[in-house]
């Protein structure tokens, strides 16, 4: 068995018992990375020097007795998490010289878990896209298939892990950047409750949509990295102070009378029948397992999408504001007045969607348009809200497909922005509701690509998520599946 | 198209974004066509409905002391400057 297929549970049991230590770990992962990252462009920045200081201290940690579950596993982080002297880029011209100050809430708590850096992984520009072709550093390849997308925004940390450079890596979702990509990689990927994870050093996106979470190759792991990451911080106003429950130990946790609600509003004519399918069969698995599976209809939720596409931009174009060519990131050459600094700092910093959102934003939140645009889209945010806490008085989990297609061609959404946007039709909704959500893997469509299987649990219901997964994870072998040629070997 | 060249110039103005000439049109066009797209909202039956700026209800924003709480770093911080004096950052003379 090769090491960089090993999860990381198997990981960390292979250095409790001493079959190699942290730093044999590192050079492995570090090896495939400079061997087989540069193809699919998953890393912004290799920290190979960070990777071997980080094992040898977690090497050392272990020889003193004092090892946690993750000491000495080597992750990524997506470059949106500020790492103290570390370049942090967002994928943005705009923060292409930008070493961070400090560290991140997740990346302080995964060091604290004696995690080993790897390296800072490649995204959509700022976390606005749906297939990572928005980077300034070019797009990410699929390890499934190198000429399509990876999905994104978390693109480099799904093809990092699929392509077994990482065993896991940290991604965010503020519309679906995490569950999209797991479901057309073959990953596991938990968005937490809104709050269940600090986002304090998270570059901001949409501030009531933004989460941090995970990528992974099992629910076990999820639950693993979920634990070392979640919790009260003070650093961010909106992180909730609720007791984190053993993710670990609630995987125990049979199906049987498990209620399963399925989402009339998600099998629509969007939704290929091949991914069709194999979400159905996923959820005959559940039924065969013990669960007890309805229909669920949420009418409000075909309007998320447009819902989602006033909310994003207007917090965007507010938090974007602090981009001014003055205090951090890029300044333009030989600027005339201050106008002209902020103006063509900001031209230049941003690529075309960031820009593109910016604007949307700026519009929806100007004078005479705010009710019509920013307010209404409040309030049919609430009305999805209200959608599916009717559905979790009789359901315990809501599933439907992550994504409506298999991955697609680079280049083939790129020229129409509304046909990107519709990539996020059935992720959406749980970043407007708060609500956790996962993807995991459930077969394979045509031409061999991977398809997801999306799970919603209440708020702070992350345990009942991971279990779900698990329970699905011990009765099929589909996330055991690692791409096919050179990048598996 | 449901805005103007000139309504877009305001927009980028009023995000103080500079736009190639090469892109207004790219821009024209994209931002009506979601404004388009977004505009199916107006359909819905929102009477009534309270506007959620929160997704958890009951969440309130905490408060602290107002105290200081952070060390002095802007050393630290101002070397992501583009321009720095004296531990001030530099912009173009804005008062003739």
């Amino acid at each position: 068995m090769s090491l960089h297929t090993l999860t990381v549970a198997q990981l960390a049991a292979g250095l409790a018992a001493g079959q190699y230590s942290s730093l044999d770990l590192a050079l492995h992962f570090l090896g495939r990375i400079e061997r087989l990252g540069p193809e699919l462009n998953a890393f912004v920045t290799v920290t190979a020097d960070r990777a071997l200081e980080d094992a040898r201290r977690a090497d050392e940690t272990r020889a003193r007795g004092e090892a946690g579950p993750l000491t000495g596993v080597p992750i990524a982080h997506k470059d949106i998490f500020c790492t103290d002297g570390i370049l942090t880029t967002c994928s943005s011209k705009m923060l292409s010289n930008f070493v961070a100050p400090y560290d991140a809430t997740v990346a302080e708590r995964w060091k604290a878990a004696g995690t080993v850096l790897l390296g800072k992984t490649n995204m959509d520009e700022f976390a606005m896209g749906s297939s990572n072709e928005t980077s300034f550093y070019g797009p990410v390849r699929n390890p499934w298939d190198t000429a399509r997308v990876p999905g994104g925004s978390s693109g480099g940390s799904a093809a990092a892990v699929a392509a077994c450079l990482a065993p896991a890596a940290s991604g965010t979702d503020t519309g679906g950047s995490i569950r999209q990509p797991a479901a057309l990689t073959n990953l596991t990927g938990l968005k937490p409750t809104y709050g269940r994870v600090s986002r304090y050093g998270m570059i901001a996106f949409a501030s009531s949509l933004d989460q941090a979470g995970m990528l992974a190759r099992s629910a076990e792991d999820a639950a693993l990295l979920l634990a070392a990451m979640a919790g009260f911080d003070p650093r961010d106003s909106t992180c909730v102070d609720a007791p984190v429950p053993d993710y670990v130990a609630g995987l125990a946790t049979p199906l049987k009378g498990l209620r399963v609600g399925v989402i009339r509003e998600f099998f629509d004519k969007g939704l290929d029948p091949a991914v069709g399918r194999l979400v159905q069969d996923a959820i005959e698995t559940l039924r065969a397992s013990g669960a007890v599976v309805s229909e669920v209809s949420l009418p409000a939720l075909p309007l998320s999408v447009p819902t989602y596409y006033v909310v994003a931009p207007a917090e965007c174009s507010s938090n974007l504001s602090r981009f001014d060519g003055v205090r951090f990131g890029h300044r333009c050459d030989s600027p005339r007045d201050l106008r002209d600094l902020y103006e063509r700092s900001r031209g230049e910093g941003f690529g075309e969607e960031v820009k593109r959102r910016i604007m949307t934003g700026t519009y929806v939140l100007s004078a005479g348009y705010y009710d019509a645009y920013y307010l209404k889209a409040q309030q049919v945010r609430q009305l999805i809200a209200a959608d599916f806490a009717r559905a979790f008085a009789d359901v315990d989990v809501v599933v439907g497909p992550t994504s409506p297609t298999a991955a697609f061609g680079i280049g083939a959404k790129t020229s129409d922005p509304i046909t990107m946007y519709l990539n996020d039709i059935y992720t959406v909704a749980a970043n407007l509701t708060g609500l956790p959500a996962m993807s995991i893997p459930c077969g394979f469509a045509r031409e061999g690509l991977p398809v997801g299987l999306q799970l919603h649990a209440d708020h702070f219901g992350e345990a009942r998520l991971l279990e779900v997964a698990h329970r699905y994870q011990q009765a099929t072998d589909w996330h055991q599946r690692v791409p096919p040629g050179p990048l598996a070997a | 198209m449901s805005l103007t060249r000139a309504q877009v110039e305001g927009i980028a103005h009023l995000a103080r974004l500079q736009i190639t000439e090469a892109q207004m049109p790219v821009y024209v066009d994209s931002l009506s066509r979601i404004i388009d797209f977004v505009e199916q909202l107006s359909a819905a039956d929102t009477g009534g409905v309270e506007p959620m700026a929160h997704p958890l209800a009951d969440q309130v924003q905490r408060l602290r002391p107002d105290v200081v709480t952070e060390a002095d770093r802007h050393e630290k911080y101002q070397h992501n400057a583009p321009s720095v004096a004296a531990g001030l950052y530099l912009v173009p003379k804005v008062i003739e």
